[in-house]
């Protein structure tokens, strides 16, 4: 390819400048060096007399200047050129590599499907000693996030209304179930569709005061909901224990056979050995299940006239009304089935963790969900799933990382560099796909062929 | 009253005012039955703000805004539905709306009061079928059963939506935009944006289509192709049209009926010709008192 480009045709200016290179490097140094002088160089230390010392750390201060400026170097020699080069004569699209991207967003979902299916089994075969940590830990905790992430892409990816306090209906699904079942001793699946239906209530309560307002304000009096619920939990401490949560909160059955040693225990009923396995098992086959529901309603509802009139509404409110939309009960709508989805993953949550507390339901919390759906791509179901795997699994995954120890040294602890590095994922992230991973809109129906609409037309809501 | 010719529309003393600003002074016209009303006027006049009112967008000061379905017989109950105070009343087929006291998206939904926007609103992230589809979306949501058909027994649903489909494929052949049905709106050139909101509007089987200047933006051809649209919806549909545009090659062409407005206030209203050589629309339009107008006609060479 770079044989056939005549040389006349590349600019000057495109090949390797080495002064300027170097210039660049010495100058790049020189601030390297000044700024980390006082930062790295020097560091105060307490003797034995309690008397502060300055230590000198100039071999490190040396390396990390001496990377900088290699990073520089290379940079404005290498990386430079070869992307000017490459803006003046962009490669042809590769038959092979366009063949395999299609390939891939054709298969991706239903090899996801089935390796979500057998991921227990396979856990189970790879590694019999850390199984249940790595199905409770990824595989349940990841996919309580994917079904939040759904849940959450109803209200701000489809209908686009910002909701900074998705958390508060995750919380009232938790309590809901909780509650009634230590109360009045319901099982799990009535409380369920119950938990369900009463967060589907607030979110309808949430959406009445909001129906009139777009974008900050919104969040903000979203934000504050999140809040209220959260306060009243920590508050009213005769109905929910306030700080020290509800504990001993019934686990689920199947169909009223419990999961214990006892003589009518699942293990004991079916004729196994019991292991702690079988319930965790069973809750990811749940959890699993609910998802997939969670899925198949949105997906069901997005063909449907108010999955329609959601979308329409994030592209334009007052069009919407000019086609005789209720825009009102359409932002309810969403804001209710949001919130059950919501509902059904805290009851789940309530019933796996068998302990609940104001804690599981920070602000923090919303903005995880928040930040799985946006770096989804707002409206994308698979693009939320591998969002939820990359957040929730990734947090996981650097509190493995005990291999850096043998680089950085014993005192090395990486999980506490997990949200330095997370942070800085999310942010390279934001600027390769600053829509998201699946930034491109499939569309809900299609007269002749279905055609996949860009980003840049889809609009964000009000948000 | 004229069977023939019986208004669907009657507007009477709207005033809307903005704080202090008037927008309209008492303004009253009506706009007949198959014809084509245009509204006309300087810039700033005030036709925006009679369409927003009529359709619910806002809430007139004062006046009633009255629109009819059916033959017109039934306005003599208008004085009864007034004084009643709801919203509408039927007889039979026939219908009468008091469109000031509704939501705008009850006027569209139950009044059947259609409209497109001077700055074109389509929805630009879904694709040009998908905008008709939302336009039939009140239809399609009694045939989902309000959803739960849709979700449990999709196959009722299903044949309900093929006519929604076929609906939307007559209208987008008829604009011409076809071919383009699975791209996103957004992505159209400006007259086929213009066309599409037109299309959209008629999804909603309007008695009165509001059009706020179709043709803003549009070249000769495209404005000739529009007339030849408007006058295709009068000819084979049951719709009235009220329309507000400044290209007077459109206006002068198709427009039964002309209403001309400046600073809020009805200055001509009249058939086509009788209101080009009005003395009081053309100094309104050369900005001049009446008295001036022969002085600065001569001037300009008219």
């Amino acid at each position: 390819m770079a044989a056939a480009v005549p040389d006349i045709a590349v600019p000057h200016d495109v090949r390797p400048n080495f002064a300027r290179a170097l210039r660049d490097g010495a100058i790049t140094a020189a601030i390297a060096f000044a700024l980390l002088l006082p930062l790295i160089g020097f560091k105060t230390v307490q003797n034995m007399r309690n008397e502060l010392e300055l230590e000198t750390r100039f071999p490190l201060l040396l390396t990390i200047v001496a990377i900088i400026t290699a990073a520089r170097f290379f940079g404005l020699l290498v990386i430079e050129p070869w992307r000017e080069r490459r803006a003046l004569h962009p490669p042809a699209p590769n038959a092979t590599l366009t063949a395999a991207k299609s390939a891939f967003a054709n298969w991706f979902t239903p090899f996801a499907i089935g390796f979500v299916a057998v991921y227990p089994i396979l856990v189970m075969l790879l590694v019999p000693q850390g199984a249940l940590k790595w199905i409770d830990n990824f595989g349940i905790q990841i996919l309580i996030y994917v079904m939040l992430g759904w849940g959450l892409n109803i209200v701000v990816g489809l209908a686009g209304l910002l909701d900074l306090g998705y958390v508060a209906f995750y919380a009232v699904g938790a309590y809901s179930y909780s509650l009634l079942a230590k109360e009045f001793g319901l099982s799990f699946w009535i409380l369920l569709p119950l938990a369900g239906c009463l967060s589907a209530f607030w979110g309808i309560l949430l959406g009445f005061p909001v129906l009139r307002l777009r974008g900050d304000y919104l969040a903000i009096v979203t934000l504050a909901f999140g809040e209220i619920i959260r306060l009243i939990l920590i508050n009213w401490v005769s109905f929910t224990g306030g700080y020290a949560g509800i504990s001993g909160i019934p686990r689920p059955t199947v169909f009223g056979i419990p999961f214990n040693a006892n003589e009518d225990g699942f293990a004991a009923t079916f004729g196994l050995e019991f292991s702690p396995i079988h319930r965790t098992l069973f809750l990811y086959y749940v959890i699993l299940a609910l998802a997939m529901v969670t899925a198949y309603v949105t997906i069901r509802l997005r063909q449907l006239p108010v999955g329609r009139a959601w979308e329409a509404l994030r592209e334009d409110e007052i069009a919407c009304r000019s086609l005789g939309i209720n825009t009102t009960s359409t932002k309810l709508t969403a804001f209710a089935m949001g919130a059950m989805f919501a509902g059904f993953a805290g009851s789940f949550f309530a019933a796996r963790q068998g302990f609940i507390s104001p804690e599981s339901f920070t602000f923090l919390e919303s903005a995880t969900i928040l930040s799985i759906v946006v770096l989804g791509g707002m409206g994308s179901m698979i693009g939320v799933a591998v969002a939820a795997v990359a957040m929730i699994g990734g947090t996981e995954i650097m509190r493995e990382l005990d291999f850096l120890k043998y680089i950085f040294g014993a005192d090395f602890d990486p999980t506490q560099y997990r949200m330095l590095l997370f942070g800085f994922a999310m942010v390279l992230i934001m600027i390769w796909k600053p829509r998201g991973l699946v930034g491109t809109r499939e569309p809900s129906a299609f007269l002749r062929e279905r055609r996949t609409i860009l980003g840049s037309f889809v609009k964000e809501g009000h948000g | 009253m004229n069977a023939a010719k019986a208004p669907v529309l009657r507007v009477e003393h709207l005033t809307m005012r903005f704080g202090g600003l008037v927008a309209i002074d008492d303004l009253s016209f009506s706009a007949a039955r198959g014809d084509i009303t245009a509204l006309i006027g300087p810039n700033g006049a005030g036709k925006t703000t009679v369409f927003n009112c009529i359709t619910g967008f806002y809430k007139p000061t004062e006046g009633r805004i009255a629109l009819a379905h059916g033959d017109g017989a039934i306005w003599d109950e208008v004085e009864t539905l007034t004084d009643r105070g709801t919203r509408s009343l039927a007889r039979g087929s026939d219908a009468l709306f008091l469109l000031e006291r509704m939501p705008d998206y009850l006027v569209t939904q139950q009044a059947r009061v259609a409209r497109t926007f001077q700055n074109i609103r389509l929805f630009s992230g879904m694709t040009v079928f998908e905008n008709m589809l939302v336009a039939q979306h009140n239809m399609l949501m009694v045939a989902s059963g309000y959803t739960f058909l849709g979700v449990f027994a999709p196959h009722i649903y299903g044949r309900h939506e093929k006519t929604a489909v076929e609906k939307a494929e007559h209208w987008l052949e008829k604009t011409h935009l076809i071919d383009r049905a699975d791209d996103p709106a957004g992505d159209l050139p400006y007259g086929a944006q213009r066309r599409l909101e037109i299309a959209r509007a008629m999804c909603t089987d309007p008695v009165l289509l509001c059009l706020d200047e179709p043709a803003a933006g549009l070249n000769p051809r495209e404005s000739q192709q529009l007339n030849e649209l408007l006058l295709s919806i009068r000819q084979d549909h049951a719709t009235s049209i009220l329309l507000i545009e400044h290209d007077m090659s459109v206006v002068m062409q198709i427009s039964d009926h002309v209403v001309v407005l400046d600073y809020g206030v009805k200055i001509s209203d009249g058939t086509s010709e009788a209101v080009r050589n009005d003395q009081k629309v053309i100094a309104a339009y050369l900005g001049v008192e009446d008295e001036e107008v022969a002085k600065v006609e001569a001037e300009v060479g008219l």
